[in-house]
């Protein structure tokens, strides 16, 4: 190979690096075999408390529902994993197909009409949609709900920050009794793109949404509804349904594995009249020369590789394998199978729910109905309760509220179909040690 | 290519603007369409809306190109052509024409005299 | 029963060549779906009807159907697994099996990211020592795992740097300089931060022009972003000049990490003067690309940005443990819901493990190696966009072909899928006429790069003498060429709302 390349060391095809600083030392670790390397990592995960080896009730924007095991292996097929972008459509049928079917199931759940190939997460998606809604109403200033999920909230905060917006947020109150909002349409005036709400909200509630996107809507700013746990659109009016302009959920709930954080997918969709604002991938159905149905990557110019710093948005990647694993899980679970999920993870929520406000120094905060997740007021200060939990091996909540003013003592409890009734006693019985 | 029509004025970003009475009809020449190949989508500004000589008014897409179009005056939109919504390969199978895009009331009616002859104009696309 | 009468044979075509019906189209009403346990608690409907929706139209098919489904639509693909993929700028390597072994274990896949830190030590401590490793590896002080992918790691840096010049109260810094070789996302990026930017073109020898450069430089500028080895695959002759000039002016360098895989071990950025990098973990790290995504884009920076990292970072406290740190009063905030992409950084990790200071170097010489030894095998055949040694990939032209015989690069792309072979990326970088940007990375064996460089060379003779074989391609797959200006007039984004076990064909 040196000889037809016309060299005689392979150093010499480096000679453009600075020679002072060319072969630097690395401090790395010695390299391991495959067979250390797999033991090393076993050894790592070892040291973490999997939801499968303690009963799990952390929510707060993940959520540890069931996937059936063909969505794995569905997932781990290489021609889907060891592919790229489908660049060239007449190799790439397998995943533009699944992108479109994806497409149109995330149509279907959030009941608009047009969706994108995913973003990177329900987070993301939310900062994105904010930004599009700028982009159509040409104005500046973003309204949010308080009862978003606070993280969500922040990633906003660092997608407009740049443009020094004004983000104005409805903070949520406690008063150890009940939560209370200040009503979100005090704060639209005539610079607002947006109003961003979250169903079910970051407590847990389940909102009446009747009548807001009309009153947003007057003021000439669009409303935008986004889901946390994206198996509650099972049983949940959809955004689309409450008149949301665009809609934006968390994948991770339909099929995908928790991974401590991700890889997941941001699920996006939005009316058709504003599809020329929606960022990221879309796949397209048409024909080849011959007549036969096909699918391509469509309406590209929306995007940076083509309108560079004009583009809707620098999104290069889309969360595809991902979008796959959730229209596998959709496919499998069929309607009756997620309502099914939907249903069983609200009933454990009540069951545990009506058990432990029954019991001394605790009270449930998140108004009713709530959908598989609620706030509770509890004797100890948040991250001192999930503490205790942890002491009776109970992956037990999220305190992440504690830091703000009246949510101290607050811990948020989530259920999902996999959530035993043994386990829930548990977890009651682990509270009661506390209380008393 | 077809013959650039000697009835009206041309800019180096491609457009040509004829007068029409108090109105000037705006559109984009032979050489830009072909220079974009099949025209997918075009964004056209509201009846009513400012355009600014110089700044963008729209955008021009093709399968894998997006192009801004520049006002070649500054006035306000008082026509739109609505048609190239739906039929946006009107502007490649008859730019000079049925491809019209915007008709502006400038507010200068002298400014057009400052922009391209056909002949200026095919001069700069070298034809 | 006669022979007549008998079932016609199935189609000899295997199953990923026939045309695969939609989900929505598979769909029997009643099949089986997958079945939960019985509720163990008293069933509870705590909600008004007003609150429900009243259809859910989902596909229904079962679990053998819906495998049998996505089996066939696998086999319409081309992968690394299944075919050479030398497409330019994304590193296409081979995917070692044992990170996804890694990825699957409880402990990595099965984990919650807002479980207390007492109770994910092994998982934060190989945050922990990832953010040291690729801080070693380019040379920089400090590391966020936090962006999703290249592109938000990009708009982490940018934000970061638009943080660092407020703090010093130089509040009137707006433009960003881009080289014309960019890759989009820079361009995009710097807008998404609220900066103009500037493009900078690029000289006769494919390095960004210094004087052109030199003549944008003042106190209006935010930094320049440069990708080195830059996207024609060169390594920037005067980088430090570069750099420099930039500093000088009180400006940062923003380096795109997308060509890293040319670098490790040979040079770490931080002492060429860049301030801050992102790193593809999909690309430099060998975690796979998952038909367009997820990726990982963590961002390494110096000393001076490191105040203004995303919130959280992994650290390790006084008595050894690690944890998630919130409390940084500087930081730009958040960009995720959560702390990144842990499952392909454990993949990630597990690769460097592997490879140590030692094993990455050579697989950037081996990189290098194999992308001229590329370029030697096909230079007669097509243009060489510059013609100097390159780094990992370099860049033809086809102008040749299509001034001489009206073939188009595009025409060559669909012509390799005849044989089997992924195309490079073509059409980019967008100042080489024709491009076709080859990368073959260094998983892959002599026998293969002859093998595409004979197919290269073949079909420079078909360009020549049977150009129409050429432009009729590809052939053998299971669509030709597809209308795509058609699917953008009329944009079709979703099957038929409603229309379950209907064919729309």
């Amino acid at each position: 190979m040196l000889g037809t390349i016309g060299i005689e060391r392979v150093d010499e095809l480096f000679a453009d690096v600075p020679a002072d600083v060319r072969y630097p030392d690395l401090h790395l670790p010695p390299a391991l075999a495959e067979m250390e390397a797999s033991k090393h990592l076993a050894s790592l995960a070892a040291q973490n408390i999997s939801v499968r080896e303690w009963p799990c009730f952390i929510g707060g924007g993940a959520y540890n529902h069931y996937a059936p095991s063909a969505v794995g292996h569905i997932m781990g097929q290489p021609q889907f994993y060891t592919a790229y972008t489908p660049y060239q459509p007449e190799v790439s049928q397998g995943t533009l197909q699944a992108s479109f079917e994806f497409q149109s199931l995330v149509c279907d759940l959030l009941g608009l009409d047009v969706a994108n190939d995913s973003v990177y997460d329900g987070a993301s998606a939310v900062g994105e949609a904010v930004l599009m809604a700028q982009r159509l109403t040409r104005r500046e200033r973003v309204v949010l709900a308080g009862s978003v999920h606070p993280q969500w909230r922040q990633v906003v905060q660092s997608y407009v920050a740049a443009r020094d917006v004004a983000v104005a947020t409805a903070n949520v109150r406690n008063d150890g009794e009940t939560l209370s909002e200040p009503r979100l349409l005090d704060l639209v005036d005539e610079h607002t793109a947006c109003v961003v709400v979250q169903q079910p909200d970051v407590f847990g509630h389940v909102r009446d949404f009747n009548g807001l996107a009309d009153a947003v809507h007057e003021r000439g700013a669009l409303l935008i509804i986004t889901t946390a746990d994206a198996t509650s659109l099972g049983v949940l009016k959809t955004p689309g349904d409450w008149g949301a302009d665009i809609a934006t959920a968390e994948g991770q709930s339909l099929g995908l594995p928790l991974q401590f954080g991700g890889p997941w997918a941001g699920l996006m969709a939005c009316k058709p009249e504003y599809v020329r604002q929606l960022p990221g991938r879309i796949s397209g159905q048409t024909t080849d020369h011959e007549g036969r149905r096909g699918f391509v990557l469509t309406l590209q110019a929306r995007e940076q590789h083509i309108r560079r710093e004009k583009a809707t948005s620098n999104i290069c990647t889309s969360q595809t394998l991902l979008a796959i694993g959730i229209t596998a899980y959709l496919s499998l679970m069929g309607p009756s199978g997620l309502r099914e999920v939907a249903r069983q993870s609200h009933a454990k929520a009540v069951y545990a729910a009506d058990r432990i406000a029954a019991l001394d120094g605790y009270r449930i905060l998140t108004p009713r109905p709530f959908y598989n997740e609620f706030l509770i007021a509890t004797p100890l200060l948040g991250p001192a309760m999930r503490h205790h939990l942890v002491g009776s091996k109970i992956l037990g909540g999220v305190p992440f509220l504690h830091h703000e003013a009246g949510f101290e003592n607050t811990l948020l409890l989530a259920f999902t179909e996999q959530n035993t009734r043994a386990e829930i006693d548990l977890l009651v019985a682990a509270l009661a040690e506390v209380a008393a | 290519m077809g013959q650039n029509p000697a009835d009206r004025r041309y800019t180096i970003e491609h457009e040509w603007i004829k007068v029409e009475g108090e109105h000037y009809i705006v559109g984009i020449t032979a050489f830009a369409q072909d220079q974009l190949g099949d025209i997918v989508y075009i964004e056209l500004p509201k009846v009513g809306d400012r355009v600014e000589s110089g700044k963008t008014f729209g955008v021009i897409e093709s399968v894998k190109t997006a192009s801004d179009l520049y006002a070649p005056v500054s006035g306000e939109v008082v026509e739109v052509n609505s048609e190239l919504v739906d039929q946006p390969q009107t502007v490649n199978d008859d730019p000079y024409s049925a491809g019209w895009m915007i008709k502006i009331r400038p507010e200068d009616s002298t400014s057009v005299e400052r922009l391209l002859t056909a002949a200026q104009y095919s001069e700069q696309t070298g034809e | 029963m006669t022979a007549a009468e008998r079932v016609a044979p199935a189609t000899p075509l295997a199953p990923g060549q026939k045309v695969e019906p939609l989900l929505s189209e598979l769909s029997r009403p009643g099949a089986p779906s997958h079945q939960l346990p019985a509720l163990d608690v008293p069933p509870a409907e705590d909600w008004s009807s007003q609150l429900l929706r009243t259809e859910l139209p989902l596909p229904e098919l079962g679990e053998l159907d819906t495998v049998r489904h996505f089996t066939h639509l696998a086999q319409r693909n081309f992968s690394i697994d299944s075919n050479f993929y030398p497409l330019g700028s994304c590193t296409m390597k081979y995917n070692p099996r044992v990170n996804e072994d890694v990825a699957r274990l409880p402990g990595i896949a099965h984990i919650h990211p807002l479980q207390p830190d007492e109770t994910v030590q092994g998982a934060l401590r190989i945050m922990f020592e990832m953010q040291q490793l690729l801080a070693d590896i380019t040379g920089f002080a400090a590391a966020t795992l936090q962006p999703a992918a290249g592109a938000q790691g990009e708009l982490a840096g940018m934000l970061m740097m638009r943080a660092y010049h407020l703090d010093r109260g130089d509040t009137h810094r707006r433009k960003v300089l881009v080289p014309d070789s960019a890759h989009g996302t820079n361009p995009a990026t710097a807008a998404m931060a609220g900066f103009v930017t500037v493009s900078i073109p690029s000289d006769g020898n494919g390095d960004i022009d210094l004087r052109k450069l030199e003549a944008e430089l003042d106190d209006t500028v935010v930094g320049l972003m440069l990708t080195n080895p830059n996207t024609l695959g060169l390594f920037e002759k005067q980088l430090r000049e570069v750099t420099a000039a930039v500093h000088r002016v009180g400006g940062l360098v923003y380096g795109d990490g997308a060509n890293l895989n040319a670098i490790l071990g040979v040079v770490k950025p931080a002492e060429m003067g860049f301030d801050c990098l992102h790193i593809n973990v999909h690309k430099t790290f060998s975690t796979p690309h998952g038909s367009g995504g997820p990726g990982a884009g963590p961002v390494v920076v110096s000393k001076a940005l490191e105040p203004f990292l995303p919130a959280p970072m992994v650290v390790q406290r006084a008595d050894g443990s690690f944890a998630l740190d919130f409390d940084r009063p500087k930081s730009i905030g958040r960009l995720k819901g959560f702390q990144g992409h842990f499952g392909i950084l454990a993949r990630g990790y597990t690769y460097i493990r592997m490879h140590g200071g030692e094993g990455l170097r050579r697989l950037s010489e081996t990189a290098v190696l194999n992308a001229n030894f590329l370029r030697a095998l096909l230079k007669d055949d097509y243009d060489l966009a510059y013609d100097r040694s390159c780094m990992h990939e370099f860049v033809l032209s086809g102008r040749r072909q299509k001034t001489a015989y009206g073939v188009r690069t595009l025409d060559i792309a669909k012509r390799l899928l005849d044989f089997g072979i992924h195309p490079p990326t073509i059409y980019f970088p967008l100042i080489v006429d024709e491009a076709i940007m080859i990368e073959p990375t260094e998983t892959e064996s002599r026998a293969t790069l002859e093998q595409f460089a004979a197919v290269m060379q073949q079909i420079a003779h078909e360009c020549a003498e049977t150009p129409d074989v050429v432009r009729e391609s590809p052939r053998f797959q299971v669509v030709g060429r597809l209308d795509e200006v058609t699917a953008a007039r009329k944009p079709i984004l979703r099957w038929p709302r409603g229309n379950f076990g209907q064919s729309v064909t």
